[in-house]
């Protein structure tokens, strides 16, 4: 079940996507289990957050609206991560900033014992500018990982957003620029409305989908990314179950991430954790690594599909 | 709290709209408390995908009983009103800070609506094991949606019923039986539940007269435990505006913190 994640050894590849865990799931099970854990965004002042309503359910999904309610990095410094020690688990701290340079401090602040990787959020689409985020172009998506880079030694795992056309782009850009990993990916930029009094269902307008209706989108975004990088990539998009994960590892990632799914089934990532290990079993799997980018595909429908794209 | 299959005992209509369900789950039933509730799985599948808050509506020590009533609204709720006597629940809970109580009170006034009353009922039964007197005014569209008055009345409270139907819910009436209330039985503290505006006419008394209040707040939810702040709200605290979860720092609140809603 171990897997290496750019220099940060898990015991298995499941951990939970960022905003969807806190210290409060330590009383719901032992986060010794997992093979890592990620905060919540981070931002370097506090932060209020959207208006809300923040969420609204959708047909095997949900769009959130939080626009990063945070507590800021001091005391993060001095709560989570202290926290977080007492488990047997590497930490990731997910990161997010309006700016380059506000990246380039929160990294800085952050990078302190105890913290084995910097998640940087690049894509979050509820920020202001109508949802745009670095993570939308390869030119920007470069400039800010490779000074986000020059000023941390900790491994650096960018989140990407799937509001792009360009997500191979800019997988092949955060790499080129020092990230360890690639996290495909962030929520997706949409919209409901109440038809009886026509106002949307979120405070925000706008709120990004996420739960199970989303992965057949990140698994293809996925795959495509897998054709095009190097470093490892960490599948997240509507995971809700062993199977979810391994199809994802098939694709082309190296782990997972549990989002949604959490609030659906709050013990769900110990029992897609206890699926994937029958599933090895199963299939006389010795290492789940050897299923990444798996998936078998004729040579030629590959050649011209990927072209097509 | 806990994650656990609750065993459906009963599931029955008790109005058009309304339904009353109690569940066994005597692993769990002590650590219940009124204002509390719990995160249900309705269905099975994805749809509905996320879990429905649910306050408790009655907490039955001896026998392990935990009860709700809800109105059928949605989707969630349809699906709960699908379950049968044996069905499992998959119930995540309790979660929230229920009601407190101060030892020198010895008389409490409650103010509910539509919805919020179930969420009053298991408060006006703590409140009389405690010695506390309860005095309760509930409002709701028609008298068949006065469902909880029954069993508070069996819990000990003196119950008024107030309809949109009787033309005699109006905030304003309200406000008078309020006041007429607190003069007459000098109230200690008063509990609100299920209506907005009936919240904000209660925070402005809870202030002049220097009444403490609580209220108890409804909000849609993600995980229902504090980590997704899907269902934060602001508040008052101190002179400073405050988002906070209605999940876990509610859902019941200090009157004096809510905002105007």
């Amino acid at each position: 079940m171990k897997v290496s994640i750019g220099g940060v050894s898990m015991k298995n590849p499941v951990m939970p996507a960022s905003g969807t865990f806190a210290e409060e799931t330590a009383q719901i099970f032992d986060l010794s289990v997992l093979g890592a854990l990620v905060t919540k965004s981070v931002t370097k002042y506090p932060r209020m957050g959207n208006r809300g309503p923040r969420i609204a359910e959708t047909i095997a999904g949900m769009i959130n609206a939080v626009g990063i309610q945070s507590k800021g990095s001091q005391v993060i410094r001095e709560t989570s991560i202290p926290f977080y020690q007492q488990f047997n688990s590497p930490l990731i701290v997910s990161i997010s900033a309006d700016t380059a340079d506000e990246f380039v401090d929160l990294a800085q602040e952050l990078s302190v014992p105890g913290v084995a990787a910097l998640e940087i959020n690049i894509s979050c689409p509820n920020l202001e500018d109508d949802g745009r985020s670095y993570a939308m172009d390869p030119t920007q998506t470069y400039r800010v990982v490779d000074y986000i880079r020059k000023s941390t030694q900790l491994p650096l795992y960018a989140k990407l957003t799937p509001n792009t056309n360009a997500i191979t782009e800019v997988a092949v850009a955060a790499e080129a620029a020092g990230a360890d990993a690639v996290v495909v990916a962030n929520t997706m930029l949409s919209m409901v409305i109440d038809v009886e009094t026509r106002k949307p269902k979120v405070g925000n307008i706008m709120g990004g989908l996420s739960g199970p209706c989303t992965k057949p989108v990140i698994l293809r975004m996925v795959y495509q990314v897998y054709k095009k990088v190097g470093i490892p990539i960490i599948g997240c998009g509507g995971i809700c179950s062993a199977e979810d994960a391994i199809e994802y590892m098939i694709a082309g990632a190296s782990a997972v991430q549990v989002g949604t799914y959490n609030f659906v089934n709050p013990i769900g990532m110990v029992d897609i954790i206890q699926g994937m290990k029958e599933y090895a079993v199963r299939h006389r799997i010795s290492s789940l690594s050897d299923l990444v980018g798996s998936v078998c595909v004729d040579e030629q429908t590959r050649i011209d599909k990927a072209a097509a794209y | 709290m806990k994650l656990l299959q609750g065993t459906v005992l009963s599931n029955t209509w008790v109005s058009p709209r309304y339904k009353h369900m109690s569940i066994h789950a005597p692993e769990i039933v002590e650590e219940c408390k009124a204002g509390q509730f719990f995160h249900l799985k309705c269905s099975d599948s994805f749809s509905p995908l996320l879990r429905r808050p649910m306050s408790i509506y009655k907490i039955v020590k001896k026998e392990g009983e935990i009860h709700f009533l809800y109105l059928i609204k949605g989707e969630g709720t349809k699906c709960l009103a699908n379950m049968h006597q044996g069905d499992q629940l998959n119930m995540f809970g309790p979660l929230g800070n229920g009601f407190t109580l101060q030892t020198e009170w010895h008389s409490l006034l409650i103010v509910a609506r539509g919805v919020g009353l179930a969420t009053m009922a298991p408060l006006i039964d703590m409140a009389t094991k405690q010695g506390i007197a309860t005095y309760a005014i509930l409002s709701a569209r028609t008298k068949g949606d006065i469902l909880s008055a029954d069993y508070m009345k069996e819990c000990g409270a003196e119950v008024v019923s107030l309809t949109d139907e009787d033309r005699d819910s109006d905030v304003e009436h309200v406000r008078k039986m309020v006041e007429n209330v607190i003069d007459s039985k000098s109230i200690d503290a008063l509990f609100t539940c299920g209506s907005k505006r009936l919240t904000n006419m209660l925070k402005g008394i809870s202030l002049q007269r220097k009444i403490p209040g609580q209220v108890a707040m409804e909000e849609n939810m993600g995980c229902g435990s504090g980590m997704c702040f899907c269902c934060v709200k602001p508040f008052n605290r101190g002179g400073e505006i405050v988002n906070l979860r209605v999940c876990s720092e509610g859902p019941v609140f200090q009157l004096e913190e809510v905002m105007e809603l």
